[in-house]
């Protein structure tokens, strides 16, 4: 492998935060808002107080081998704990602060925790919720004393100002050693579990080295360079392998600044006060982003909506350019130049995001609209695709090569094939070496030095990754033709008058779609076009609305990349699918089998084309346990192939 | 830590008795409540203790000093504070702004030193606004310190009415309904710093409030008032089965 091309990669944490010190170590590497105030810490500090975590989890009898639990929200001390443990050989974990007892309490006994640091009295109380069941916590550390006045008596608790005091005096009878320790670890030890979320009971914890990490920061920034003078925002779960990835890879190996937020509340406050040089997060943050930019405008005055439309559309014309990496006509260039100078550049300043060169989105797939949004505005909003077994990262967009469909290519230094099934794999120094405890978890993830990441994707002519679903998604047609029903509705799903959909064709001849209307924007589209209507069901039954359904299904049929994706028969259901009704998942995601015994009679129909229409019982289930049935009748319309 | 106790007050308008010979000892470090029906004399009793009325008779002593005619300013120099039940915020100022007001006077310099903010000036604001920054973080208020009160919901602005009171260093805190016209959400948070005030600060509480679940939870002592007088007090549980204050509450059965 290549590893030894960068120096840095021959490096553990502790001995990288070390290499900090003694490079820039009056440089602030750190800051806090606490009371009002951003408070400093340089790499100086911070060592120091790694080193007081190091020498204190020793003094507590922390052994190499052993593994930490944090739990809590993004504040220093999870690092100063976390690389503190790192640094004597032993093991950090972090868990999300929403985890309920009983689930910490499994996490707990299956990684061998023996130390726990919470951030505050909300985390310790779990704890003492199964106390019982997790013997093998020797100590609870806390730094936030609030409320746990009565917990001092009892000595399971430490807060974590006596666990510094316990490191500095052990530091104060031997001074050299916390060095001997550092210098005692490798590169390719494991570091830190982090979980994955298991789609069934536990989750499994991912064997991080200290090389996986720092890798991941080099070639992340070998396309996107940093500088040291670069900030970023922490307000990611911990427990989060993005999250991670920055505090333990990104900013060892280039040096930017992390900044915490006063509290999760505050974070996008504190966003605006720090001015961000790039940022992570799910879709989730840049889709909340987005719906404030609205309402700004919503709220300003008739002159800057005025411009807002017309720049955003001089805006969106020039992403498209700019994605791409095309060159832009003269014209468009001075217009978007004027749209950036007098709105879009003060519009994102608000939100913080001005200093902004690069943003990352991951973890799940973003709405194509999204993106062309944030490129309009400057903001160069780029797809990430990875997952926590390869350290988050194994392909993204580069600067101007930027397509809403695709994940973007390999980061340098990872190699990925499809394998002949059509799943993605991956080999890089940023692969785990597996789960903790777990070997026939980790057969099954790694062959051969390949990561397999249980997606399925293929590679288009220019080399930008496509992910269809998960492998266990995917389906074939009564050919054997594979294709993914969620990628397909995905699509379907960019009609704003369409809300849900299932598509069906496994071991079938062709597709076919049931359809569920949004009612909202359907609603008001009837409105406007004088249909009148009285419930949701009698909206679905409109003629009016199937033929602007069909249509919808004919542009989607159009612009098909496979000829089977073609969508041969649809109908429209009466009723929205729904959580309570045990149609969907908590997460929104739809349960196609039970869907499709549910609607059983329809499905059949679908797939005979003599069946024009169907009388059917519409069973409606209330809240109060009522139930009532309406006949209705659902038409089936067949799409002619073009 | 000081102690309140009020002897033999009674409160009168025109012929309207609103107190009749009340007597109250108000323990230190606890949380003592006041309960009654409307109308029993609850605020009236909390009034005469911060100085807005003053008894028609009787007596109001802490430690030392005499508060049956103290106004107000002296009442809350000697360490009592108060929320009010109706906010009594300024609500075109941020919560900060609020806070900052409150300690006016603990901000002692002269007009030369305000004009140049220089010497002590300075520095006195600067302890200033990090003794406001603790109590912000003790009632957890950062994501609204600079928002104007009066945008704010109801529950935050009546966390900020408590937090201005703390902003005092009291030693005795009165709060007149701070649960009341909250939803169950925002209950248990003020419910959770009323016990971290009383643990924490280390502050007396006196707590005049009608939702009796939380009363008959967090209190320790507990007076109960009817029509102006006194009807009974004890722990919570003596009072929950007191037959005159079920009476008082309940009415007689038809």
């Amino acid at each position: 492998m290549k590893s030894d091309q960068n120096p840095l990669l021959n490096y553990t944490i502790p001995q990288l935060l070390r290499w900090r010190v003694q490079h820039s170590g009056d440089k602030v590497a750190i800051r806090e808002k606490d009371y009002g105030r951003w408070i400093c810490f340089t790499w100086n500090d911070y060592y120091d107080f790694v080193r007081k975590c190091a020498l204190g989890l020793k003094e507590l009898l922390l052994k190499t081998k052993d593994t930490i639990a944090i739990i809590g929200d993004n504040i220093p001390e999870l690092l100063f704990i976390s690389i503190g443990a790192q640094s004597i050989g032993a093991i950090s974990s972090a868990l999300y602060q929403t985890s309920l007892p009983e689930e910490i309490a499994a996490i707990i006994n299956y990684m061998d925790v023996k130390i726990v640091f919470c951030d505050d009295q909300e985390q310790v109380d779990k704890l003492i919720a199964v106390r019982a069941q997790i013997p093998g916590v020797r100590k609870v550390i806390y730094e936030d004393s609030r409320g746990m006045r009565s917990y001092q008596s009892d000595d399971w608790f430490m807060h974590i100002d006596a666990l510094y005091k316990l490191g500095e005096t052990a530091h104060q009878k031997n001074s050299e050693l916390f060095d001997q320790l550092i210098n005692s670890g490798k590169p390719d030890d494991v570091c830190h579990l982090c979980l994955t979320s298991g789609t069934t009971g536990l989750p499994k914890g991912t064997m991080m080295t200290h090389r996986n990490y720092i890798n991941m920061g080099i070639q992340i920034t070998t396309v996107d360079p940093l500088a040291e003078t670069d900030e970023y925002v922490s307000f990611l779960p911990f427990a989060w392998i993005g999250e991670q990835m920055n505090s333990f890879g990104v900013a060892m190996a280039t040096g930017i600044t992390i900044n915490f937020p006063e509290s999760v509340e505050t974070a996008m406050e504190d966003l605006k006060e720090i001015g961000p040089h790039f940022m992570f997060g799910a879709p989730r943050i840049y889709e909340n982003i987005r719906a404030q930019i609205w309402l700004k405008i919503d709220e300003s005055y008739w002159l800057n909506r005025f411009l807002y439309r017309f720049f955003s559309r001089v805006g969106n014309r020039a992403a498209t350019y700019n994605m791409s990496g095309q060159k832009m006509p003269l014209f468009l260039k001075l217009g978007n130049w004027i749209g950036k100078s007098i709105l879009f550049r003060p519009l994102i300043n608000q939100i913080g995001l001005l200093r902004l060169r690069r943003a990352y989105t991951g973890g799940a797939a973003l709405g194509p609209e999204l993106f062309t949004f944030y490129q309009a505005l400057g903001v160069n909003l780029k797809q990430i695709y990875g997952q926590t077994e390869i350290t988050g990262i194994a392909y993204m967009h580069r600067d101007g090569d930027i397509r809403p469909d695709t994940v973007g290519k390999p980061l340098p230094g990872t190699e990925c094939k499809i394998s002949e099934e059509g799943e993605i794999l991956s080999r890089s120094p940023s692969v785990s070496p597996g789960y903790y405890k777990l070997p026939d978890e980790t057969n099954k993830l790694i062959k051969n030095g390949w990561l397999h990441s249980g997606d399925a994707g293929y590679i288009d002519d220019s080399g930008h990754l496509i992910i269809i679903d998960r492998m266990s998604d995917v389906m074939q047609t009564g050919r054997n033709e594979m294709f993914s029903p969620m990628f397909l509705e995905n699509k379907l799903k960019f009609s704003p008058y369409i809300k849900e959909a299932v598509i069906f064709g496994n071991q079938q001849d062709y597709l076919a779609a049931l359809i569920n209307i949004d009612p909202i924007i359907m609603g008001k589209w009837a409105e406007d076009n004088q249909i009148s209507y009285t419930t949701y069901m009698d909206l679905s039954g409109k003629p009016e609305v199937a033929t602007l359904i069909k249509n919808e299904i004919e542009t989607f049929n159009k612009h098909i990349d496979k000829k089977y994706y073609f969508i041969k028969r649809f109908a429209i259901l009466y009723k929205l699918l729904d959580v309570d009704d045990g149609e969907l998942t908590k997460t929104g995601k739809i349960r196609r089998k039970f869907v499709m015994e549910k609607y059983q009679d329809l499905y059949k129909s679908l797939y005979d084309e003599t069946i024009q229409s169907k009388k059917v019982m519409a069973k409606f289930n209330y809240q109060d346990g009522q139930v009532s049935e309406i006949e209705t009748d659902i038409i089936f319309y067949t799409m002619k192939s073009s | 830590m000081k102690s309140l106790q009020v002897s033999n007050v009674s409160l009168i308008f025109g012929g309207i008795h609103a107190l009749s010979n009340i007597n109250l000892a108000i323990q230190s470090g606890q949380i003592t409540s006041i309960i009654g029906p409307n109308g029993a004399g609850k605020t009236s009793l909390l009034n005469c203790i911060s100085g807005f009325y003053h008894p028609t008779r009787g007596n109001i002593q802490l430690d030392d000093h005499d508060l049956t005619h103290a106004s107000p300013h002296q009442v809350s120099k000697w360490g009592i504070a108060r929320a009010f039940q109706n906010l009594e915020l300024f609500s075109n100022m941020t919560v900060l702004e609020n806070l900052l007001l409150a300690r006016h006077k603990n901000l002692k310099y002269n007009i030369f030193q305000a004009l140049l903010y220089f010497g002590k000036a300075a520095r006195v604001e600067a302890e200033n606004r990090q003794f406001v920054e603790e109590i912000i973080d003790f009632m957890e208020l950062e994501p609204y310190r600079k928002k104007i009160v009066g945008n704010l919901g109801y529950g935050i602005q009546k966390r900020v009415e408590v937090a201005r009171a703390l902003t005092l260093a009291p030693d005795i805190l009165l709060l007149d309904e701070p649960i009341a016209g909250m939803n169950v959400e925002e209950k248990e948070d003020i419910v959770r710093f009323i016990i971290d005030i009383k643990q924490e600060l280390k502050t007396t509480i006196v707590l005049v409030e009608h939702d009796l679940g939380v009363v008959m939870d967090i209190s320790d002592h507990i007076y109960v008032l009817d029509f102006g007088e006194l009807i009974g007090d004890g722990p919570p549980d003596e009072i929950a089965s007191n037959p005159k204050v079920i009476q008082a509450y309940i009415g007689d059965e038809l």
